[in-house]
C-alpha cells in the first residue's frame, strides 16, 4: 500500500510539460510522463484505502490502489497487467481523461489528491516501451461472428474484449481511419494518433478485422466520409451472430440565431478534424483555418478548449470563448466529494491563451458579404437559477471565425432508423445496463454501447460501455461469460 | 399454563450450552477418624459458600448442591436391621443412591433393571431403603422434578473377595442397568439417576439450596451418620433449568470451573472405544459403553472418564494427573522423571482443559487439583487436631486461629491429597514423585518416542505438480488480496496481519462469490463462564506439540510394549516433513505406515459424486487402519484440470468422524495435505475437526514463488509463515481457554453458519448450525464452480492473475460490503446538510438486500398481512426512541479526543449514552458546560487540535464507563461518575483476545487518563483476571454496584452459539443490562482472522438471548442491548423484534464524523482525524455533535415510520414480536435458498405475565452490606473530614467491604479523597472476596485474619494492611494470607500483607504500593506502574508483560531469575544508596529515589502496619539482605524514563 505515511510526506506532482510558447508551434503532445522515481513517490502517496472511492469514481473501476502500490514497489509489469485488467486503453485515458478518480480520492477531502492519472500515464507508456503490450489472442475460437459498428473508444473496447473471448469480430467505420472521436475529435497535441495505430495492430493480431469507409444505411452524413460504401443493416444482422452499435453521438447542438447561415460559422467538428487530417499527412484537406482571425468559440467544454488550442496553433489574432452558464467556483477541495463537482476547469489550451467569459448568450451573428464579421451577445443573470438577460449588457464582438462547441445532441438518426431500434427521449438507443437485457436494443441480436446509448460522454465511459457490452454479447452468444466487466 | 420445568431444545435455546461453576469444598480427618461432626462441618462449609451459587427467577430455585460422605456403616446397618436386613461388614456391601421416577410403574421398571443387573453380575440384592426426606421447603419447580429417592444395598457374590473388586462390580451394575433403563425410553422415567453406587462413598444431593441439603435429607441430621470426609458443592448454573442429577458431587468429584475441551474429550473417549482393553475390567469393559451420553455436563463427563480410569486400575491421583496434567511442555524447572511421566501419558489422553478446581475422592483418599493456569481458587487449612478443610474460599468453616497449623492454597497444576488410610497428607511433590518414579517412564519415552525432526531422511524433494501454480491457486480460490494482505505479512513478520473497522461483507452463504467451505465456520470463544488465556504473556502453559499416529491403550496399565509415537513440535508440516511422513515406513523400519487417500475426483462426475466419494474414502480409511496403517494422509495434491478436490475440511471431518464412530480413530493419525489451507482460520478448522498435522503445500509453493531464484528467502518465508500460523493457532485456542493443540485437536470449537443441518449432523456431528443453508451437494457445487473457473482460460484477466479479492478492502465487483463508497458519501452528506431525504437514499442502499444479500436480517421481511398500520403521529416520538441509543465503546486512544468528545456531546444532547471505552476519562469532562466554553477552553489548548463549539448545558462525559480487562483509569471516582458501568467481556472485533496500545501511542494525555507513564506500552489481558467463571462475574457486578449503587451494571457479550445461556447467567449474576454484540461490529484493530471468523451475527445471538431469558423468566430484570453494524432504522426495528430494548452504534457515528472506512486505524494515519493521535491529522477532523444528533434522529424517524406501518405505537410493544417477521420470499440465490430462520423467529410460549422486555429490576442485596454500617459510622468523616475509628468483626460472607464507603468519598471528594487515615477500620476474621476494592484515599482498613480473592482490586488511594491473628501459630511468611488476583488494576494507595499471596499478585497495577511476603505464579503481570516488594519467594512467570513500575524481590533461594519471565524486564541488583548516587543516571530512578531508599521505606512501612517479624529481621540485617534483593526493571519503563528526561532537557533548553 504505497508508504503508510507517504501522503504526509510527499506532495502531488504535476506532469512536466513544454512551455506554452514552444508547444504552440507544433501539434505534438507536450506533456511528459512522470519519471520512474516521480511515479514511485506519487504512488507512495496512495493510502490504499479500505474503501477506495477512486475506484468507484472511475467509470472503468480501475483498481487504482493496487497499481499505485505496484508502482511504488517498482513492479511495473504487474502494474500494467492490473491496469489492463480493467482498462483496454490506458494510453488514451492516461492522456485525455478528466480523472473523476482524482475528484473521488480520499485525499481530495482535505489535501491534494494522488496524481492517479499521471501514474496511469507512466504505467502504460513504460509498458509500451518495455514491449509488455502484446496481442492476447483467444485460446480458442468460438465460431461466432460479431459486427461492431463504429471504431471509437466504445467500439474498440467492445471489439477487443469480444475478440479475446474467441469471437470473430469485424469493425465497421465510416471514416477512412479507425478511431472515431479519438482520431478526429481529439487534437494531436493532446493525443498523438500513433497510439491508436499501435492498438489497432494489437487488435488485428488478436483477430479483429477492420473495415473503414463503410457506412451503415444508404448515405454518408455529417462530417462523414464521402467515399464510404453503404452497408445493408439487415444483411449485417443476418451475416453476424450479433451486432453492436457503437457509433457515438455525433449530432452537434446548433445555435439557431440570426446569421447562423453566414460563412465562417462552423461546428467545432467541422473544424477540428481537418487539422488532424493535416497532421496525419492527408492532402486536399478543406481550407478552414483560424490563422489571423478573430475566433469566437461558443461553448465552454472540452471541445471548445480543443478549438482554443488548435486556433492558437493556427495563430489566430484573437480567441474568445463564451459559455452560457455562469462561471463555476474554483474551490481548493472538492465540495461534492466523492462525486464530480462543477468547478472551473482551466485546460492546457486555456493556459496557452484565450479570453473566456461566462453567462453569455449569443443573440446573432453579423455578417458582411455573407461572411461573419461580428457576434452580438448579451450577459445573463443566473441568480434566480434561470437565465435572465441583463438589461443594457448587449455587446458586439468582432468575429471572423465562430466555432460552435456546445455539445452533441444524439446519435445520427439514419443509422438507428435502418435498424429500426427504439430510442429514448433524448434520441439515444434505448438499452439497460444491468440485468438480462443489458446493452441489448429492442432489435434481436443488436446491442449498443457508448455515446450512442448514453449520450455524449467521456472516453473512459465509452471504454466501460464497450467492455460491459462485450460481456453482454458474450453471454448472449455463449450462455455465460467469463469476460471481466 | 402448565410448563415443563425442563424445556428441551427449542428455537435457538439448546440445553447443551449451559455452563456451571460454583463453590466447592471438603472437610476430612487426616487419620480417617469418622464422626458426625465432619458431616455437619461439611454442611456448614456449604452454607458459607451460598453466595457462590445462584438462584433463578424463584429465589428458592437453586442450581443444586450436595454432599459426598463415606458410607455411614453404623447408621445404615441399624436402619437396615430394622427392616430385618443384616448388612455384611463394611467394605463387603455397596450402597446405591438411586433417584427413581415418581410414576410407580416406571419406578418399578427401573428397580427391576437394577436388580436384574445385580443378578447378571453375580452379586446379591440385600434390600432397598426409602430415603426419608422433607420437601416442605423446596421451590415449586424443584418439587415438580423431585424423584423418589431410595438406596439399594448390594452384597458381594462369589469370586468377589476384595472391596476394589466389589467396587468394580458395582460400577458395571450401575453402567449396565443405566444403559438398560435408557433403552426403555420411559416417558415418565426422566427422574432416574444414580448419584452413587459404591462400597465406600454415598452422595446426597439435589436441586437444593446450600442450606437445604441438611434439611431435606433427614439422614444427615442423624448423629449416627458418620464420615471421615465430607465433600460439598454449591452450583451456579448459567440458566435456570437445573435438575436433580446435575447437582454435584458426582461419584468421584466435585468441580468448580469449566472443561473447555469437553466436546473433543468426549469424542476422543468414543474414538478410543475400539482400541481400549483392560487387564482389570477385562470383558466387563464392553458393558460400560457408551461411557458418556451426549448432552451430559462437562463435570459429569469428566467424572465418567475419571471413574473409568480408576476402575481400569489407575489410582485416583494417577488418573487425575492424566486428565489434568501440569503445564509440563515448557516447564524448564520440572523434574525430568515427572516430565517423562506426563509425556508418556500425553499420548494416552489429551488434557481436559479449562479452569478447574476439582476435589476428588474414592472414599479412601480425598484430594484436589487445579488446572494448569490456576484459574480457580482453592484454599485449605490444616488443624492441629487433624482436620483438613479445603474450599473455594478461606473462612468458609470458622476454626479458632490457635488450632490452625497451616494455611495454604492449591497452586496451578498442583495436587494435594489426604490419604485417610495412611493417615497423612501427601503433598504435590511427594505424590507426583512417587507416581513418576513407579515406572521407568523416561526410559520408555526414549524407546517409543520418535521426533519427526530427528527422523533421518533422504531429504526427498517434494513432488512437483505439473499443473501451473496459478491454476492451482485458483482451484483453491486464492485471491491477490489473500496473498498480499495475509500471506505476505505472515511470511515477512511471522505474525498475522491486523485490520480494523469490523466486517461488513456478507456471510459465505449469502455471498455471490464462490467461497471455500472454511468460510462457513465461525470460531467460538470463551466469555464469562470460562476465561480466555494469554498465549503470549502466559506462553508457558501453551503447547503446539502433536502426536501423529496410533495412541496407546488408555487402560494399558501393565503395558509392556506400548506403540511408538511420532511427535511434531507444531502441526504445520513443511515439504521435507511431509515427505518424511509419506515415506515414514522407510525411515522407521516399518514401524509406521502411511497411507495416502486421494480426495480429488473427476470433475466430470459432477456434484452428485461427492457423497459416494466420501463414503468410499471413509471405507478405505477404515480398512487401512484395520490393516495396520498408522497414518492416513488425506491429500488433494492430485488436483488438476480433470480432477476436482473435495474440500479438505469436509473429507477430513468425514473420515475423522467415521473412525471415531468405529472406535478406530486412536489407532491411526490423520494428516491433511491440502492446497486449500493458507490462513490461520483454515488451520484451526482442520485441527478442530481432527487433523494432527497439516501440510499446506500450495501456500508454501506460493511463498516460494514470491522469491523466485532466492531459495534462502523462500525458506525464510516458509519459516515465518509456519511461525505465524503457530502463533495464530495459539491465539485461536486460547480464545477458548484451551492451552494445548492436543486438546484442541478434534474439539470442534466452531459453529456453522449457512450449512444445512443434515450435512452438519452427518459430517460435522455435534457442531451447531442454526439457520440451515447449503447441503452436501451445494458444497460440492461451490467447489466445482471454483475449480472450473480456475481452469477456464476464457477470462483474459484470470488467465494471467488471481482474482483481486475484495474481502478485506472494498473492490468494485469484488466481495460486497455494506459500506460502499456511495453509502458512506450519502450518509455524510445527509447528516452534514441535514437532509432526511439523503439519509433515506443511504438507508435504501443498506436496507435493500433484495439483490445483494449481505446479512441475515437483509433476508427478513416484515409480515404486514395481519397488521393494521397506525398514523405516524401516534407512534412515540423520535426524541423518546433516541434515548435508547448509545455509541460504542471506543477509547480515547483508539479515536482522537475530538472524535471521542463529539460523540459524548451528541449523545448527551439527545439523552442517549456514549461510552468511555477502555481507558479512563478526563475528569475535566465531568462538570456541565457553561456558556462560552469550547472543547479547547475546557480540556486545555494542548489537548485539542480542532476545537469544537459547545452549548451551555452540554455534557462532555460519557454516561457509560467501561471496565475492561486492562482496568485503565478505573478509579472509585471514575466509577462514581457513571450512569452505567459496562463490563466488557468480549468485543465483536476480537472476542476472547486482549489488546495492546503501543508505547508510541501513549501520549502524555492518554497516560494521564490511564494512570500510566507516557511512552510505556499498555497491555489489556485477554481475560479479566477477576472473572474466570460465572460466579466471579457475579462478584465483579457486586463490586461495581458497591462502587456506584446508582449506576446500572452492564455486561457486554459477543454473539455465538450458547450466548443465550451465558446471558441468562449474567442476569442471574444480577447484571442490570446486557449487550449482545455481533461478530461483525467493532472498530478496533484486530487480527483479520478474528474480524472475519470469530463469533456470529447478532441476529442469532440476540434471538437466542431473548428466547433463553424469556424461557428462564429472567428477561424482565435485565435490559438487553444489541450492537454490531447497526446502521438504519430498519436495523433498529429488527433488533427490537428479536429482543433488544436498546441499540448501540459505533461505525455509523464515526462515518458521520468523517470516517471514510480507511481500515487503517491501527496505523495511526487516519487522514480525517478520527482514529489517530497524530496532531497534524487530528486538525483535519470535521465532525460535529450536530451531525451525530441528526443521524440518531434520522434512524429513529425511519424506525418510527416502520413501526407505524406495523401498527406499533411504542417501541416496548415491538420487543420480541417475531411474529412480525418472515423470511423474504423468492430468494433466487442458489446458496441462500436453503436458509431457514424459523429458529430465530421462534418465541417461547410462556404465560402472559412473563416479561418479554425490560420492566423489572435486580435485587443487589446492598442493604445487607457491612458498608451500610461503615457509612453510618463514618458520617463525621464524610461530612466534615473528621477522623473516625471503627472496629468490626468480619466473615467470608462479607464481601466487597469498604467499597460503598469509598463511593461516598469519591462522590464528594473525587479521586483526591480524604486526608490519609481519616477513616480507620480495624477488622478481625476472614474477609470475603474483594476486600477493600476501589478503596478511596483517606480510608485505612487493617485486618487481623486473612482475605480471599481480589483484595484491593482497583485500589484508589486507600490503605489495606493484613496480618495474621496473634493466636495463629504458623510462621506468617510460610502461610497464605490473601487470595488470588490481589490488587488487580490498582491505581493508587498502599497494601501490606504479612504472609503469602496467591497467584497473579498486583496484576495490572498502575500505581499502588504493595509489600507481601511471598506470591504465587504470574506476580506483577501486565503491571504498568507502582511499586511492589516481595519479601519471599515467587511463583513462576513473574513480571510477564510488565511494562512499568518496579518490583523488588527478595531472592531467598537464589533462583528468582528462573521464575521471572525475562521478555520485558531486566533484573538488577539493589545498590547501596551511596553507590547508586555515585553512578548517576538519576533520570532512571524510580520515584526519584534510590532503590535502597525505596525498599527500606517499603519494609519499614510494612513493619509498621503489620508488625511483620520478617520485615524487622530484614531491617535488622539490612546490609546482608540488601544484597539479596533483585530489582525488576521493565525495559519499556526504562526507555520511557529516558525519553521523558530527554524531553524535559529539551524543554529546559
Amino acid at each position: 500500500m504505497g508508504k503508510v505515511t507517504g501522503f504526509l510526506e510527499y506532495q502531488r506532482l504535476q506532469e512536466a510539460s513544454e512551455s506554452t510558447d514552444a508547444r504552440k508551434k507544433h501539434y505534438r503532445e507536450f506533456v511528459l510522463h512522470l519519471s520512474d522515481e516521480e511515479a514511485k513517490i506519487q504512488g507512495a502517496r496512495c493510502m490504499d484505502c479500505g474503501t477506495p472511492f477512486c475506484m468507484s469514481g472511475c467509470p472503468v473501476n480501475n483498481i487504482i490502489p493496487d497499481w499505485n502500490d505496484l508502482v511504488y514497489r517498482g513492479d511495473w509489469k504487474l502494474a500494467i497487467d492490473t491496469l489492463h485488467s480493467t482498462n483496454n486503453f490506458p494510453e488514451f485515458t492516461g492522456r485525455v481523461c478528466p480523472a473523476p478518480c482524482e475528484e473521488a480520492c480520499v485525499l481530495r477531502i482535505n489535501n491534494d489528491p494522488v496524481g492517479i492519472k499521471s501514474i496511469e500515464h507512466a504505467i502504460i507508456d513504460r509498458a509500451w516501451e518495455s514491449g509488455w503490450v502484446a496481442p492476447q489472442p483467444a485460446a480458442a475460437r468460438t465460431g461466432k461472428k460479431v459486427a461492431v459498428i463504429g471504431s471509437g473508444p466504445a467500439g474498440l473496447a467492445c471489439a477487443q474484449q469480444l475478440a479475446r473471448a474467441g469471437h470473430a469480430v469485424t469493425v465497421y467505420e465510416k471514416n477512412d481511419r479507425i478511431g472515431g472521436l479519438l482520431r478526429y475529435g481529439i487534437p494531436d497535441f493532446k493525443m498523438e494518433k500513433w497510439h491508436i495505430d499501435r492498438r489497432i495492430e494489437q487488435m488485428q493480431a488478436e483477430g479483429v478485422e477492420f473495415r473503414t469507409n463503410h457506412v451503415i444505411g444508404a448515405a454518408p452524413v455529417g462530417a462523414g466520409n464521402r467515399q464510404a460504401r453503404p452497408v445493408d443493416a439487415k444483411k449485417l444482422l443476418k451475416d453476424f451472430d450479433a451486432v453492436v452499435l457503437a457509433g457515438g453521438a455525433e449530432v452537434p447542438r446548433d445555435l439557431p440565431v440570426p446569421g447562423r447561415d453566414l460563412d465562417g460559422v462552423h461546428f467545432a467538428m467541422d473544424f477540428l478534424p481537418l487539422q488532424n487530417r493535416r497532421v496525419a499527412g492527408d492532402k486536399n484537406v478543406d481550407d478552414l483555418w483560424a490563422s489571423g482571425k478573430h475566433v469566437v468559440i461558443i461553448g465552454g467544454g472540452d471541445t471548445g478548449s480543443d478549438c482554443v488550442g488548435t486556433s492558437n496553433r493556427h495563430a489566430a489574432s484573437s480567441i474568445t470563448q463564451f459559455e452560457l452558464l455562469p462561471m463555476p467556483p474554483d474551490p481548493e477541495r472538492n465540495p461534492e466529494w466523492p462525486y464530480w463537482p462543477t468547478r472551473l476547469r482551466t485546460s492546457s489550451s486555456h493556459e496557452e491563451g484565450a479570453e473566456r467569459d461566462w453567462s453569455i448568450a449569443t443573440k446573432a451573428f453579423v455578417g458582411e458579404g455573407g461572411k461573419v464579421k461580428a457576434l452580438k451577445a448579451v450577459k445573463l443573470d443566473w441568480t434566480s437559477g434561470k437565465p435572465v438577460e441583463v438589461p443594457g449588457s448587449e455587446f458586439e464582438l468582432p468575429a471572423d471565425l465562430v466555432l460552435l462547441a456546445m455539445g452533441f445532441v444524439s446519435p445520427v438518426a439514419s443509422v438507428l432508423e435502418v435498424f429500426g431500434v427504439e430510442k429514448d427521449a433524448r434520441g439515444n438507443v434505448r438499452a439497460d445496463v444491468e440485468g438480462a437485457s443489458a446493452y441489448r436494443t429492442s432489435v434481436d441480436k443488436l446491442f449498443t454501447a457508448g455515446d450512442m446509448r448514453r449520450g455524449q460522454s467521456l472516453v473512459v465511459w465509452a471504454i466501460r460501455e464497450g467492455r460491459q457490452c462485450a460481456r453482454a454479447v458474450d453471454e448472449f452468444l455463449m450462455g455465460l461469460s467469463e469476460l471481466p466487466r | 399454563m402448565e410448563l415443563p420445568a425442563q424445556p428441551g431444545a427449542q428455537g435457538l435455546y439448546d440445553p447443551r450450552h449451559e455452563h456451571d461453576a460454583c463453590g466447592v469444598g471438603f472437610v476430612a480427618h487426616i487419620k480417617g477418624k469418622k464422626s458426625h461432626g465432619i458431616v455437619e462441618q461439611g454442611l456448614t462449609v456449604l452454607r458459607n459458600l451460598t453466595h457462590r451459587g445462584a438462584v433463578g427467577w424463584d429465589p428458592k430455585l437453586s442450581d443444586g448442591s450436595g454432599l459426598l460422605i463415606q458410607i455411614p456403616d453404623r447408621f445404615l446397618r441399624e436402619e437396615m436391621a430394622r427392616q430385618g436386613v443384616k448388612l455384611p461388614p463394611l467394605g463387603q456391601y455397596g450402597v446405591g443412591m438411586v433417584f427413581l421416577p415418581r410414576d410407580p410403574a416406571s419406578r418399578q421398571a427401573c428397580e427391576y433393571e437394577i436388580e436384574r443387573a445385580v443378578k447378571d453380575e453375580g452379586q446379591v440384592i440385600l434390600g432397598w431403603r426409602d430415603v426419608p426426606v422433607d420437601n416442605a421447603d423446596l421451590a415449586e419447580p424443584a418439587k415438580k422434578l423431585e424423584p423418589v429417592i431410595r438406596q439399594i444395598f448390594i452384597g458381594r457374590g462369589r469370586g468377589v473377595t476384595v472391596t476394589d473388586a466389589l467396587e468394580r462390580k458395582l460400577y458395571i451394575i450401575r453402567k449396565s442397568s443405566g444403559h438398560a433403563i435408557q433403552a426403555l425410553r420411559l416417558a415418565h422415567g426422566k427422574e432416574f439417576y444414580v448419584p452413587s453406587m459404591s462400597a465406600r462413598t454415598l452422595v446426597y444431593k439435589g436441586m437444593l439450596l446450600a442450606h437445604q441439603v441438611g434439611e431435606y435429607y433427614l439422614d444427615l441430621k442423624d448423629a449416627r451418620v458418620e464420615s471421615a470426609l465430607a465433600l460439598v458443592h454449591q452450583r451456579f448454573s448459567t440458566n435456570t433449568f437445573p435438575s436433580w442429577d446435575l447437582a454435584h458431587p458426582f461419584r468421584m468429584i466435585a468441580h468448580n470451573g469449566e472443561i473447555n475441551t469437553v466436546r473433543g474429550n468426549v469424542n476422543w473417549i468414543r474414538a478410543r472405544q475400539g482400541a481400549i482393553s483392560s487387564p482389570v475390567l477385562d470383558e466387563d469393559l464392553g458393558k460400560i459403553w457408551p461411557l458418556i451420553y451426549p448432552g451430559q455436563s462437562d463435570s459429569a463427563s469428566f467424572d465418567n472418564a475419571l471413574e473409568l480410569l480408576v476402575m481400569g486400575g489407575y489410582s485416583v491421583a494417577h488418573a487425575m494427573m492424566m486428565m489434568i496434567p501440569e503445564a509440563w511442555e515448557n516447564h524448564a524447572l520440572m523434574d525430568p522423571a515427572r516430565r517423562a511421566f506426563y509425556e508418556y501419558h500425553a499420548a494416552m489422553m489429551e488434557p481436559w482443559d479449562g479452569p478447574a478446581s476439582i476435589a476428588f475422592t474414592d472414599g479412601r483418599q480425598i484430594g484436589a487439583t487445579l488446572d494448569r493456569n490456576g484459574l480457580r481458587p482453592s484454599r485449605y487449612i490444616v488443624t492441629e487436631d487433624g482436620l483438613v478443610i479445603m474450599g473455594s474460599e478461606c473462612g468458609c468453616l470458622p476454626v479458632p486461629e490457635e488450632k490452625i497449623v497451616k494455611k495454604w492454597r492449591l497452586q496451578p497444576g498442583k495436587m494435594f491429597l489426604v490419604d485417610l488410610e495412611k493417615g497423612r497428607i501427601v503433598d504435590d511433590a511427594e505424590l507426583k514423585d512417587a507416581l513418576s518414579g513407579a515406572r521407568p517412564y523416561a526410559e520408555w519415552i526414549e524407546r517409543i518416542r520418535v521426533k519427526l525432526d530427528e527422523v533421518e531422511s533422504e531429504k526427498t524433494a517434494p513432488l512437483k505438480s505439473a499443473v501451473p501454480l496459478l491454476d492451482r491457486q485458483q482451484a483453491f480460490a486464492y485471491t491477490q488480496e489473500e496473498v498480499k494482505f495475509l500471506m505476505a505479512p505472515m511470511s515477512q513478520n511471522g505474525e498475522e496481519p491486523i485490520g480494523s473497522m469490523g466486517n461488513d461483507s456478507p456471510l459465505a452463504v449469502l455471498s455471490g462469490k464462490d467461497k471455500t467451505l472454511y468460510h462457513y465456520f465461525k470460531q467460538l470463544f470463551a466469555q464469562v463462564t470460562n476465561p480466555p488465556i494469554d498465549p503470549i504473556r502466559e506462553e508457558l502453559v501453551t503447547s503446539l506439540v502433536s502426536f501423529i499416529g496410533p495412541k496407546p491403550n488408555l487402560l494399558g496399565i501393565d503395558e509392556m510394549n506400548p506403540p511408538l509415537r511420532l511427535e511434531v513440535s507444531q502441526p504445520v508440516l513443511d515439504f521435507y516433513e511431509m515427505e518424511k511422513i509419506r515415506h515414514i515406513e522407510r525411515y522407521t523400519g516399518g514401524k509406521f505406515r502411511a497411507l495416502e487417500l486421494d480426495i480429488t475426483y473427476p470433475v466430470a462426475w459432477g456434484r452428485d459424486a461427492v457423497e459416494a466419494r466420501l463414503a468410499s474414502l471413509c471405507a478405505q480409511a477404515e480398512d487401512a487402519v484395520r490393516a495396520g496403517a498408522s497414518i492416513i494422509v488425506i491429500s488433494d495434491r492430485l488436483v488438476d484440470r480433470e480432477r476436482v478436490a473435495i474440500p479438505a475440511l469436509l473429507a477430513l471431518s468425514a473420515i475423522h468422524q467415521h473412525l471415531v464412530a468405529k472406535g478406530l480413530r486412536t489407532s491411526a493419525g490423520l494428516v491433511v495435505e491440502t492446497g486449500s489451507a493458507r490462513e490461520v482460520h483454515h488451520f484451526a478448522l482442520l485441527g478442530g475437526y481432527g487433523a494432527e498435522a497439516v501440510h499446506p503445500y500450495l501456500a508454501l509453493e506460493t511463498l516460494l514463488a514470491m522469491h523466485p531464484g532466492d531459495p534462502a528467502a523462500g525458506s525464510k518465508a516458509i519459516k515465518n509463515f509456519v511461525k505465524a500460523v503457530g502463533k495464530g493457532l495459539k491465539k485461536v485456542m486460547s480464545k477458548m481457554g484451551i492451552s494445548t493443540y492436543m486438546s484442541y485437536t478434534g474439539a470442534q470449537i466452531f459453529e456453522a453458519v449457512g450449512l444445512a443441518r443434515p450435512l452438519v449432523d452427518k459430517y460435522f456431528t455435534g457442531t451447531a448450525s442454526n439457520v440451515g443453508g447449503i447441503g452436501l451437494f451445494e458444497v460440492a457445487e461451490e467447489a466445482i464452480r471454483i475449480h472450473c473457473a480456475a481452469f477456464d482460460e476464457r477470462d483474459p484477466v484470470l488467465r494471467e492473475m488471481l482474482d483481486a479479492g475484495g474481502e478485506y478492502a472494498w473492490r468494485v465487483r469484488g466481495e460486497e460490503h455494506m459500506w460502499t463508497p456511495d453509502a458512506i458519501a450519502k450518509l455524510q452528506r445527509a447528516t452534514r446538510s441535514d437532509s432526511y431525504s439523503s439519509y433515506k437514499e443511504y438507508a435504501q442502499i443498506i436496507n435493500d438486500q433484495s439483490l445483494r444479500h449481505m446479512t441475515l436480517r437483509g433476508l427478513f421481511e416484515f409480515q404486514r398481512d395481519k397488521v393494521r398500520p397506525v398514523p405516524i403521529d401516534e407512534v412515540e416520538p423520535a426524541a423518546e426512541i433516541v434515548k435508547r441509543f448509545s455509541t460504542g465503546a471506543m477509547s480515547l486512544g483508539s479515536i482522537s479526543t475530538e472524535a471521542h468528545t463529539t460523540l459524548a456531546v451528541a449523545m448527551n444532547r439527545i439523552g442517549g449514552k456514549s461510552n468511555t471505552g477502555e481507558g479512563g476519562e478526563d475528569r475535566r469532562r465531568y462538570a456541565p458546560v457553561k456558556a462560552g466554553e469550547t472543547l479547547r477552553s475546557r480540556l486545555g489548548a494542548g489537548r485539542v487540535e480542532k476545537d469544537i463549539e459547545l452549548r451551555a448545558g452540554d455534557v462532555l462525559k460519557s454516561k457509560i464507563k467501561q471496565v475492561a480487562s486492562g482496568r485503565f483509569g478505573v478509579t472509585a471516582e471514575y466509577l462514581a461518575s457513571a450512569e452505567q458501568i459496562q463490563i466488557k467481556m468480549a468485543q465483536g472485533a476480537k472476542p476472547g483476545e486482549g489488546g495492546q496500545l503501543p508505547g508510541r501511542k501513549v501520549s502524555e494525555y492518554i497516560a494521564e487518563l490511564r494512570f500510566s507513564t507516557p511512552g510505556v506500552e499498555l497491555i489489556s489481558p485477554p481475560p479479566h483476571h477477576d472473572i474466570y467463571s460465572i460466579e466471579d462475574l457475579a462478584q465483579l457486578i457486586h463490586d461495581l454496584k458497591n462502587a456506584n449503587p446508582n449506576a446500572s451494571i452492564s455486561v457486554k457479550l459477543v454473539s455465538e452459539v450458547g450466548v443465550g445461556t451465558v446471558a441468562a447467567g449474567v442476569s442471574k449474576a444480577k447484571a442490570d443490562h446486557v449487550t449482545i454484540s455481533g461478530y461483525d461490529g467493532g472498530t478496533g484493530a484486530s487480527p483479520w482472522s478474528s474480524i472475519k471468523h470469530a463469533g456470529t451475527p447478532w441476529e442469532l445471538g440476540l434471538a437466542e438471548t431473548q428466547q433463553t431469558l424469556v424461557l428462564n423468566r429472567l428477561r424482565g430484570r435485565i435490559a438487553v442491548q444489541v450492537d454490531g453494524q447497526l446502521k438504519t432504522g430498519r436495523d433498529v426495528v429488527i433488533g427490537a423484534i428479536l429482543g433488544a430494548d436498546e441499540f448501540g452504534f459505533a461505525t455509523a457515528p464515526l462515518v458521520v464524523s468523517g470516517c471514510i472506512m480507511m481500515r487503517k486505524c491501527h496505523l495511526n494515519t487516519c487522514p480525517v482525524g478520527v482514529a489517530t493521535q497524530d496532531p497534524a491529522l487530528r486538525r483535519k477532523f470535521t465532525g460535529k455533535p450536530e451531525y451525530v444528533v441528526n443521524y440518531m434522529f434520522y434512524v429513529a424517524e425511519e424506525a418510527r415510520e416502520l413501526m407505524a406501518s406495523l401498527g406499533i405505537r411504542k417501541l416496548d410493544e415491538l420487543i420480541g414480536r417475531t411474529d412480525l417477521l418472515d423470511m423474504r420470499k423468492g430468494i433466487e440465490h442458489w446458496k441462500a435458498k436453503g436458509l431457514d430462520f424459523s429458529r430465530i423467529f421462534e418465541m417461547p410460549k410462556m404465560p402472559v405475565q412473563v416479561a418479554v422486555h425490560h420492566s423489572e429490576s435486580q435485587d443487589h442485596g446492598l442493604e445487607k452490606a457491612l458498608d451500610q454500617r461503615l457509612i453510618e459510622l463514618a458520617q463525621p468523616a464524610l461530612e466534615r473530614g473528621e477522623k473516625v475509628a471503627i472496629d468490626m468483626p468480619i466473615r467470608n460472607i462479607n464481601r466487597t467491604v469498604g467499597t460503598m464507603l469509598s463511593h461516598e468519598i469519591a462522590r464528594r471528594y473525587g479521586h483526591e479523597g480524604l486526608a490519609e487515615d481519616t477513616i480507620q477500620v480495624r477488622f478481625a476474621g476472614s474477609a470475603g472476596q474483594s476486600f477493600g476494592a476501589f478503596l478511596a484515599r483517606g480510608v485505612a482498613l487493617s485486618l487481623v485474619g486473612d482475605t480471599n480473592d481480589y483484595c484491593g482490586k482497583g485500589l484508589s488511594g486507600g490503605r489495606i494492611s493484613v496480618q495474621p491473628s496473634p493466636k495463629f501459630r504458623g510462621e506468617p511468611a510460610d502461610n497464605i494470607i490473601t487470595g488470588n488476583v490481589v490488587l488487580y488494576g490498582a491505581i493508587a494507595g498502599e497494601a501490606y500483607f504479612r504472609g503469602v499471596a496467591g497467584e497473579r499478585f498486583a496484576v495490572r497495577n498502575s500505581g499502588a504500593t504493595a509489600v507481601v511476603e511471598g506470591v504465587g505464579d504470574h506476580g506483577c503481570e501486565y503491571m504498568t506502574g507502582g511499586t511492589v516488594a516481595v519479601l519471599g519467594s515467587t511463583g513462576r512467570n513473574f513480571a510477564a508483560g510488565m511494562s512499568g513500575g518496579i518490583a523488588y524481590v527478595l531472592d531467598t533461594d537464589g533462583d528468582f531469575a528462573r521464575r521471572c519471565n525475562p521478555a520485558m524486564v531486566d533484573l538488577e541488583p539493589i545498590l547501596a544508596e551511596t553507590e547508586q548516587q555515585a553512578r548517576g543516571g538519576r533520570e532512571f530512578w524510580h520515584l526519584g529515589r534510590t532503590d535502597e531508599a525505596n525498599v527500606r521505606a517499603l519494609i519499614e512501612a510494612h513493619a509498621k502496619h503489620t508488625g511483620s517479624r520478617r520485615a524487622q529481621q530484614i531491617l535488622g540485617q539490612w546490609a546482608e539482605y540488601r544484597a539479596r534483593f533483585v530489582k525488576v526493571f521493565p525495559k519499556e519503563y526504562r526507555r520511557a524514563l529516558g525519553e521523558l528526561a530527554a524531553a524535559r532537557k529539551k524543554e529546559a533548553a
